[in-house]
């Protein structure tokens, strides 16, 4: 019964993050200046890396944890460049 | 499907409520995303899903294995720790990169700069 | 000691990365030590500014403050986003003179103030001190600079300075 519960909820939850990734694929695409579209693009990266961890608990496995950390890591690093871009017009300098 | 059934009636109850509540939360920073209506507004709406949506959905990934027995499962402590501390300079980034377009381009409601800087 | 180790809580900070990112075993633990000491000695010789902790006892109080705040926070956000931005809300930002200069007291103001949903942390500027943030909710401006000045300030001066 309870198991049923856990299946349930987690696909519940599953569906809003999608759902949540849907809204950041809107600010993604239309925009309207620049910044809005780095913001969407690290939230999505943040429901991403939730949906890979609900995606663990779902299956019972522990790899998916890696997935996640190495989405987070790389959703960090592309902000930042993203975000640097934006400031100065190029990445390196 | 089988561990669901053998996670015991807590650790399943307490796990499903979490991470509705994490998944929750990360969906109303999402349409909070597409309903506010200018940059800075919508700055604070990941924020929802970086602190405690991903913060319970960690918390339901512990309990659930944890309580699975399969490791003793601290590891998502680490994700809590990198997202707390790298969500805030992204943002910060991004606003200061909003405030100097803005300011560049001469629109918006932002304030002029505080204080001259000193040359460097 | 400084010169094998100059950072040691930075080296026992990776070390138990690594044992938590492997599985514990005696091998895993000395690859884990040689990577961690590399890692700290590679440190060293971008030589930052070593932050000084004077009373380490209050961060479980500043800890504890904050994720109260962070909750409290994140239902009201969510209730400001849920009733779809009502007229009555006026964002705004709010320009905050702080007297707090430590670098890494800064630092981590900027974490909770940046983590809290409802304000973000927009600009500061060095040499007058003057905090520039963003508020989405913001019904009066004098309240807002006595909450980051006397709830956060105050503790990371005492911690930090």
């Amino acid at each position: 019964m309870t198991g049923a519960i856990l299946l349930w909820s987690v696909a519940a939850a599953q569906a809003m993050l999608v759902a949540a990734m849907g809204c950041c694929t809107y600010r993604l695409i239309f925009g309207p200046r620049a910044q809005d579209r780095v913001l969407g693009l690290d939230a999505m990266y943040v429901s991403a890396m939730l949906l890979v961890l609900t995606i663990g608990i779902r299956t019972g496995s522990t790899v998916y944890f890696e997935g996640a950390l190495i989405i987070a890591v790389l959703g960090f690093v592309s902000t930042i460049a993203l975000a640097k871009f934006l400031m100065r017009g190029e990445v390196i300098e | 499907m089988s561990h669901a059934q053998d996670l015991p009636g807590w650790a399943a109850l307490a796990t499903a409520a979490l991470v509705l509540l994490g998944a929750a939360l990360t969906l109303i920073g999402a349409i909070g995303t597409l309903r506010l209506r200018s940059f800075f507004e919508r700055i604070h709406a990941p924020t929802l899903g970086t602190s405690w949506g991903t913060g319970a959905i960690l918390l339901a990934s512990i309990i659930c294995f944890s309580a699975l027995g399969s490791r003793p499962a601290v590891q998502e402590i680490l994700i809590g720790v990198f997202i707390s501390v790298t969500t805030p300079v992204t943002l910060m980034l991004l606003a200061r990169a909003a405030i100097y377009r803005d300011r560049t381009e001469g629109k918006g409601e932002v304030p002029p700069r505080a204080a001259p800087r000193r040359p460097d | 000691m400084s010169r094998v180790l100059p950072y040691p809580l930075l080296t026992a900070a990776l070390l138990l990365m690594w044992l938590l990112l492997t599985s514990f075993s005696p091998g895993q633990l000395i690859l884990g030590a040689v990577v961690a000491m590399g890692a700290s000695r590679a440190m060293a010789s971008l030589q930052p500014d070593k932050p000084r902790l004077r009373r380490w006892q209050i961060i479980p109080r500043l800890l504890g403050i904050v994720t109260l705040d962070i909750l409290r926070s994140n239902i009201a956000v969510a209730g400001v986003i849920l009733r779809g931005g009502g007229r009555d809300r006026r964002p705004g930002f709010v320009a905050i003179p702080l007297e707090l200069r430590d670098r890494t007291g800064l630092a981590v103001l900027a974490c909770i103030v940046t983590s809290t949903p409802g304000t973000a942390w927009v600009e500061h500027a060095p040499d007058t001190g003057v905090l520039l943030i963003h508020v989405l909710d913001l019904v009066d401006e004098a309240e807002w600079v006595s909450l980051i000045k006397h709830r956060y300030e105050r503790l990371l001066m005492e911690i930090f300075e």
